[in-house]
C-alpha cells in the first residue's frame, strides 16, 4: 500500500481528502502545518504528499523547499492542493519542485485524475 | 408524454442524429427537454413533441436534437490515444509523408474542443521534429452550441483539471477571471465546422488521422457500420482511425482492423475498402441520410 501524507490546517479538508485517497488504496497520515509535515517525513518518507499552501507555523511552499533539500526528500510526489489559483503561484510551486497542482475546490474526480497524471495510480 | 409521443421522439432522433433511445430513457428525455419546453413557452413535453410532429419549426428541432446529445469530454481523455498519437501515428506519418510535409487530422465528434486541443498541444510538444510541416486539425460536431464553446477555447477551473497536466496548463493557457482560455496560437491550429456524421462527408477530403471517439456508442449497429464504411473512404491506406475506449470495429466492418497491442487504434485492411455495413448500401441508395432531413 502506498503512503500519502495529507497536509492541511483544515480538519474538514483532511477528512475529505483522506476519504478519497483511502478509496484509492492509500494509507494516510495527516499533518496540520508544514513543520508537522516535515517531522512526519523525517520519521517516514511517504510516497505522496497532498499539500495545502496557506497554513500557520510553516506554509506549504516553505515546507516543499525544505523537503526537497532533505536527504531522500526528492522522492515523494508532491501535489499542491490550494485555493491559490493564479499563474504566478502555480509557477512558483512547480519551480520549488511540486509535481502536480490542484486548485480548490476539488472533488474525487480531480484528485483521481491528478494522481493518475503523476503515476501514483 | 404519451407512449406514442415517446415513440415519435425516438424515431425523430434516430433519423436526425442517429441517437438510439431505449424505452428506459424517459427520465433522460424529461431532464433534457423540460428546460426547452419552458424556454420555448410550450411548457410541456407533449407540446414540444406535438410541435415537432407538425414539423417546420427548425429552431425547435435543432434545440431538441442538441439537447439530447451527450457532450462530456476532457483533455487527454483516456490518455492512451494521445500516447499512441505521439509514439505510433506521428513517427510513422512523419516518415511516410516526408516529401509532402503535410498532416491532416479530423476530430469527428469534437464536442467542446478538448480532444482537438489535446492533439494541438501534442503537436506543439513535438514541434522540434516537425520543422517545415503544415498541420491542419479539423474539429466537427453535430451541435453548434458545443462548437461555439470549442472555438472560444474557454474552460472552467474544473474542466482544466481533468486530464490536463499542470505544466501544459501553464504553458498553453491564459487565465481569464475564473476561467482559463487556451492561447491564440493553439486556437489558430484548428478549424471548426458543423457536421452530422449521418450525412455525406466525402467533401471534406482525405485525412491522415481520424479521431471518432465516444459518439458511435450512441448509434445502432447498422448506423455504426455505415459510418465506419464511409470513414474508411476518408483515410488513405496507411491512415489511422481512433475510436473510444468502449468502441471497436469488430463485427461492424471489414474495412478496418485493430492495430495489435494498441487499444482503440485501427487501420484499413489492405485492398478491402468497399462499404460492407448492412445499412450502407440502402442509405446510399436513398440518396444519403441528408435527403431524409427535408
Ligand atoms: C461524448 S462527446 C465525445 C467528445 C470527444 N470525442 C471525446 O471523446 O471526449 C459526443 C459528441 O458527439 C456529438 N454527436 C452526436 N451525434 C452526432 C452526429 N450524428 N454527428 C456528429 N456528431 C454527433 C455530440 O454532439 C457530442 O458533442
Amino acid at each position: 500500500m502506498k503512503q500519502c501524507l495529507v497536509v492541511d490546517d483544515s480538519s474538514v479538508i483532511r477528512k475529505v481528502a483522506r476519504r478519497i485517497l483511502e478509496d484509492l488504496q492509500f494509507e494516510i497520515t495527516e499533518a496540520e502545518d508544514g513543520q508537522q509535515a516535515l517531522d512526519e517525513c523525517r520519521k517516514t518518507m511517504p510516497d505522496a504528499i497532498l499539500l495545502d499552501w496557506n497554513m500557520p507555523v510553516m506554509d506549504g511552499l516553505e515546507f516543499l523547499t525544505s523537503l526537497r533539500a532533505e536527504e531522500g526528500g526528492e522522492s515523494p510526489i508532491v501535489v499542491f492542493c490550494t485555493t491559490e489559483n493564479d499563474v504566478a503561484h502555480i509557477a512558483r510551486a512547480i519551480r520549488a519542485g511540486a509535481n502536480e497542482y490542484i486548485m480548490k475546490p476539488f472533488d474525487r474526480e480531480i484528485v483521481e485524475a491528478k494522481f493518475q497524471e503523476v503515476g501514483l495510480i | 408524454m404519451t407512449p406514442g409521443e415517446f415513440e415519435f421522439l425516438k424515431n425523430f432522433l434516430k433519423t436526425r442524429s442517429g441517437l438510439v433511445l431505449s424505452n428506459d430513457k424517459q427520465y433522460l428525455v424529461e431532464s433534457r427537454l423540460l428546460p426547452i419546453a419552458r424556454s420555448s413557452k410550450l411548457e410541456t413535453l407533449s407540446a414540444v413533441i406535438q410541435t415537432l410532429q407538425r414539423s417546420g419549426n427548425r429552431a425547435l428541432e435543432t434545440d431538441v436534437i442538441e439537447a439530447m446529445t451527450t457532450n462530456e469530454s476532457f483533455f487527454f481523455r483516456d490518455k492512451t490515444p494521445f500516447d499512441n498519437f505521439r509514439d505510433t501515428m506521428l513517427p510513422a506519418l512523419l516518415q511516410s509523408r516526408s516529401n509532402f510535409k503535410q498532416l491532416k487530422i479530423w476530430c469527428a465528434a469534437a464536442s467542446s474542443g478538448q480532444e482537438p486541443y489535446s492533439l494541438a498541444m501534442c503537436l506543439k510538444e513535438e514541434a522540434a521534429k516537425m520543422g517545415g510541416w503544415r498541420t491542419r486539425i479539423l474539429g466537427t460536431d453535430l451541435s453548434l452550441e458545443v462548437l461555439e464553446k470549442a472555438k472560444a477555447g474557454l474552460y472552467s477551473q474544473f474542466e482544466v483539471q481533468r486530464g490536463l497536466p499542470i505544466q501544459l496548463l501553464l504553458k498553453y493557457f491564459e487565465q481569464k477571471g475564473d476561467m482559463w482560455q487556451i492561447g491564440a496560437p493553439m486556437r489558430s491550429m484548428i478549424e471548426w465546422k458543423k457536421l452530422n456524421l449521418l450525412e455525406n462527408f466525402a467533401h471534406l477530403g482525405e485525412f491522415d488521422i481520424v479521431f471518432c471517439r465516444n459518439v458511435l456508442i450512441y448509434f445502432d449497429q447498422a448506423t455504426k457500420s455505415e459510418i465506419l464504411a464511409r470513414l474508411a473512404k476518408s483515410l488513405p491506406e496507411d491512415g489511422y482511425l481512433v475510436l473510444g475506449a468502449a468502441e471497436t470495429v469488430v463485427g461492424l466492418t471489414d474495412a478496418f482492423k485493430p492495430v495489435p497491442g494498441k487499444r482503440g487504434l485501427f487501420q484499413k485492411k489492405p485492398a478491402v475498402h468497399a462499404a460492407t455495413g448492412p445499412g450502407a448500401s440502402t442509405r446510399f441508395a436513398a440518396g444519403g441520410v441528408a435527403g431524409l432531413r427535408r
